[in-house]
């Protein structure tokens, strides 16, 4: 079976970023005035294949998460998975 | 004494570290490459040189800690071996759990290349012993993601260890918005030490402000190992 694995990965919320910091300040030069806050993260997709446990693929794309694709140390992560037709 | 440079792919300021240890230091030393999985014991400093390994893909240094040699490096670091992290070597000791915390990118979001002035916060370790404590340094550095982060409770215990081995001067002198002004740590055993600023850019009096402040770096490596064999001795 084959699964779609959605992950956005953002700087904790009480860490100073200065990507949307600036990206903030760009959108409100624009004249979006009603812009009050921006913060910029990583969106990653993978696709897993030959596992047929949804669990063992959270299980999985969890540890994946802690040991590389995120830096716990400063980011946050949320992942959805999605069964994939065919 | 013997000093081993790693080059990861990527690396780019493994040949000048080599020529500091090899022909400034007059020291034996070999370049490694990193895909080699090897015993490290019989080296006396492990230097880990700045670049962007693995092209900075995903974070910095975060793929150069999975490569083969970097678990030769953890287990010698573990066994109380001397590893120095300049800039992205850093980035990988932080990546590698070697040392607390994390970088972010710089608050200036731009790449921040010049001289910085340092202050020597702790002159006992094997790589600051021929500073003095609170003496000023002239030292380059070159980075984008040099914006050291640390938890208040880790911060506490970095002062507590004094494990806070070098701090740019002031917050004008904070080249990218570190907490406390952070320029490098060591790990509470001080065998581990990583820092932003590039010392193998000014260890020849011909190179930069001609201030030498890097080689001195290099040396108290030397000093350090060379005493360490007489008490052994």
């Amino acid at each position: 079976m084959k699964w779609k694995v959605r992950i956005e990965i953002m700087l904790k919320e009480n860490i100073l970023d200065p990507q949307g910091k600036a990206v903030k300040g760009g959108l409100n030069a624009l004249g979006y005035k009603n812009v009050a806050d921006v913060h910029v993260g990583k969106y990653m997709e993978l696709i897993i294949a030959d596992t047929d446990n949804q669990e063992d693929v959270n299980k999985q794309v969890d540890e994946m998460c802690q040991r590389l694709l995120a830096n716990p140390v400063i980011e946050d992560y949320t992942f959805q998975v999605e069964k994939m037709e065919g | 004494m013997k000093f081993a440079v790693i080059t990861f792919p990527g690396s780019n300021c493994d040949r000048d570290v080599y020529h500091v240890t090899k022909e400034v230091l007059e020291q034996p030393t070999d370049m490694i490459w990193y895909n080699d999985k090897l015993d490290l014991s019989s080296y006396d400093c492990v230097i880990l040189p700045g670049g962007f390994s693995y092209g900075d893909y995903l974070r910095a240094g975060a793929i150069a800690r999975f490569s083969p040699l970097m678990e030769s490096v953890t287990g010698y670091a573990k066994d109380g071996g001397l590893v120095l992290g300049i800039c992205n070597g850093f980035q990988i000791l932080l990546e590698a759990g070697l040392l607390p915390g994390a970088m972010k990118v710089n608050d200036s979001l731009k790449f921040v290349c010049k001289y910085t002035k340092l202050k020597v916060i702790n002159a006992g370790t094997p790589f600051t012993n021929r500073y003095s404590k609170g003496e000023i340094l002239n030292i380059p550095v070159a980075h984008r993601e040099g914006n050291y982060y640390i938890d208040d409770e880790g911060l506490a215990e970095l002062i507590a260890n004094n494990q806070i081995v070098v701090k740019y001067l002031d917050d004008e002198e904070n080249p990218n918005g570190s907490v406390v002004n952070i320029a490098g740590i060591c790990n509470k055993e001080g065998n581990v030490f990583g820092l932003m600023p590039h010392p193998e850019r000014c260890a020849e009096s011909i190179l930069g402000d001609g201030s030498k402040d890097g080689y001195e770096l290099f040396a108290s490596i030397l000093d350090y190992v060379n005493k360490r064999g007489e008490k052994c001795g």
